[in-house]
């Protein structure tokens, strides 16, 4: 259990599912490159071409912008968007509303379905937050994708979820040690919103030292 | 790696730079003259007395675009900086660092050695090209010598000892640069650096774009959450931006003297664009600072493969990426600081 102030962003999920040191990178060292990319998904976001349209009038309640938090996982956010689905079993009652409605996060995601699984753990993230928020079991939700305008279902799986436990300790683990991690380069590095602050060719480099010629630099730190 | 924006100069006096949406718009005598949005635009470099909007003010932090302000002979100002970068991390580092004695006469060292490199590069470089010329033999040997001070660095523990050998470098360095002079050698004869003021053409030439690299490296400074006040060769002093004094040393040599001398060798600058005031210092006219202005930026464009990145980049983000060197040093990526040398 984590307290309220121990809480760290529910999007640094994916950041650290992608790779470590851009997560140490955006919420340790505050290093965020407003790049074409992030910005054009802030504006997906407020579009008002709205892909949830399909609305069966009274079986599906849409809310956005849903504050999350879960203290078993330390992590706090914001869900582009929830939808309620009207069950006979397994929901929570809603103000003003008849009968039981079950919880069903939806995460909108500029691009494409990614290679990996940064996306997926975002949404079962937000399920798990979900889940300690009301009280009821979730058990799958969605991304949708504007390049392709495609939903694909998440199911929230066993195996997703202890996916999800694991990199939210990593994430408080490296957050508590201010530590970034070493960079190492690989193919996702091309795709990297920050590569220009993270350098990640310099693992490879020969060390400063014999750059120089001799070794005019101090010794190596701690 | 980044992209290398524009730099926009206001040169005439009486224009007022304010802020219409996203834009810059600069206006004279209440006439638009000039429109350009701002992510367009690296920094601001204001030569006006008229000033900026805070509007506009606001918007250029917010966008980290810098903007300083300097006199019409180029005297620093004042620069306006935005929120501080919120790499508290770094900037600890930085200062615990600074703190320490055997750190700073590492990094101290670091810079150093990159100062003297670069300045043997371009004797050197000289040497070769002329070496018919009368002077050759003086700026070889001065090329040796700087190699010496470079091997005794290795063996200064000091900082106050690596503060020394700088300094016998710089003599050195000067006294053989009135030789780099092959046109206009009366003119722009060069007997030794004066500052404060600049007593001669050369020295008004090379104070100006100093100043000009300075101001660009205390932007690069903040770019990557450095604190430009505190550094390693430079002691603190109140309102002096030590770091990006220090981050400047190596950079002297490569983006502003050889500058300097085409200028003068290509006859690009003139005698008569340079005024002596009553009191013996040296100004340029308008018309000389503009093409000043224009020559720097074209530099600035060009390209090169970076020595220890093996990049490509415009040469004037080598303030940015030697800033972001020193900070990934800082924060345990690198096991020292490796700077700019010039093959």
């Amino acid at each position: 259990m984590y307290l309220e102030e121990e809480c760290l962003p529910l999007s640094g999920i994916q950041h650290i599912a992608f790779c470590p040191r851009q997560f140490a990178l955006i919420h340790i060292e505050c290093q965020w490159l407003e790049n074409a990319l992030t910005f054009d998904g802030r504006t997906m976001h407020d579009s008002t071409d709205d892909p949830f349209s399909y609305e069966a009038r009274g079986t599906v309640l849409i809310t956005r912008a849903v504050p999350l938090v879960s203290t078993k996982l330390g992590i706090y956010g914001v869900a582009d968007v929830v939808e309620f689905r009207k069950c006979d079993f397994g929901g929570v009652s809603l103000e003003g509303r008849e009968g039981l409605w079950r919880p069903y996060p939806v995460e909108y995601k500029r691009g494409r379905p990614k290679q990996d699984d940064r996306d997926a753990v975002q949404v079962c993230a937000q399920a798990m937050c979900l889940e300690e928020m009301l009280g009821v079991r979730v058990d799958e939700g969605a991304l949708f994708y504007g390049k392709t305008r495609r939903r694909q279902v998440v199911k929230i799986g066993a195996e997703l979820r202890a996916r999800v436990e694991y990199l939210a300790g990593e994430m408080h683990r490296l957050y508590d040690g201010g530590v970034t991690p070493p960079p190492h380069k690989t193919a996702a590095c091309e795709s990297c919103s920050l590569a220009e602050v993270c350098l990640p060719g310099i693992a490879s480099r020969r060390s400063s030292k014999g750059y120089l010629g001799v070794s005019t630099l101090e010794e190596p730190r701690k | 790696m980044r992209k290398l924006l524009n730099t926009l100069y206001v040169t005439t006096p009486h224009a007022y730079l304010s802020r219409d949406g996203e834009n810059l718009v600069a206006t004279v005598d209440d006439q638009e003259r000039f429109r350009v949005p701002i992510h367009n635009l690296e920094g601001i470099v204001c030569f006006n007395y008229a000033g900026t909007s805070p509007s506009l003010m606001s918007l250029c932090c917010e966008r980290g675009v810098s903007l300083c302000y300097l006199s019409e002979s180029g005297r620093f100002l004042a620069r306006v900086s935005g929120r501080v970068s919120g790499n508290v991390l770094l900037r600890r580092k930085q200062y615990r660092l600074a703190d320490a004695d055997a750190e700073t006469a590492g990094l101290a060292k670091a810079f150093v050695s990159g100062k003297v490199l670069n300045c043997r590069s371009v004797l050197m470089r000289f040497a070769r090209d002329h070496d018919e010329k009368e002077g050759s033999q003086e700026v070889a040997e001065a090329a040796e010598r700087l190699l010496v001070y470079f091997r005794a660095l290795d063996r200064s523990l000091s900082a106050d000892a690596i503060r020394g050998i700088e300094g016998d470098a710089a003599r050195a360095y000067y006294e053989v640069f009135r030789h780099l002079i092959t046109e206009q050698k009366e003119s722009f004869a060069f007997r030794g650096r004066s500052r404060r003021p600049p007593l001669d053409p050369m020295n008004a030439l090379l104070s100006f774009l100093y100043t000009l690299l300075m101001m660009d490296c205390a932007s690069a400074l903040e770019t990557v959450g450095l604190d430009p006040q505190v550094g390693f060769l430079h002691r603190d002093r109140p309102g002096r931006l030590s770091l990006a004094l220090d981050l400047m040393e190596e950079l002297r040599p490569y983006l502003v003297d050889r500058l300097a001398l085409t200028l003068v060798n290509n006859k690009q600058v003139s005698p008569n664009g340079f005024v002596k005031k009553e009191s013996g210092g040296v100004l340029m006219d308008a018309d000389t600072r503009k093409l000043v202005l224009t020559e720097w930026q074209k530099r600035k464009q060009e390209e090169i493969t970076h020595p220890f990145l093996e990049e490509k980049i415009s040469i004037g983000l080598i303030p940015y990426v030697q800033s972001l060197l020193l900070a990934r040093h800082l924060r345990g990526d690198l096991d020292g600081y490796p700077p700019f040398l010039v093959r």
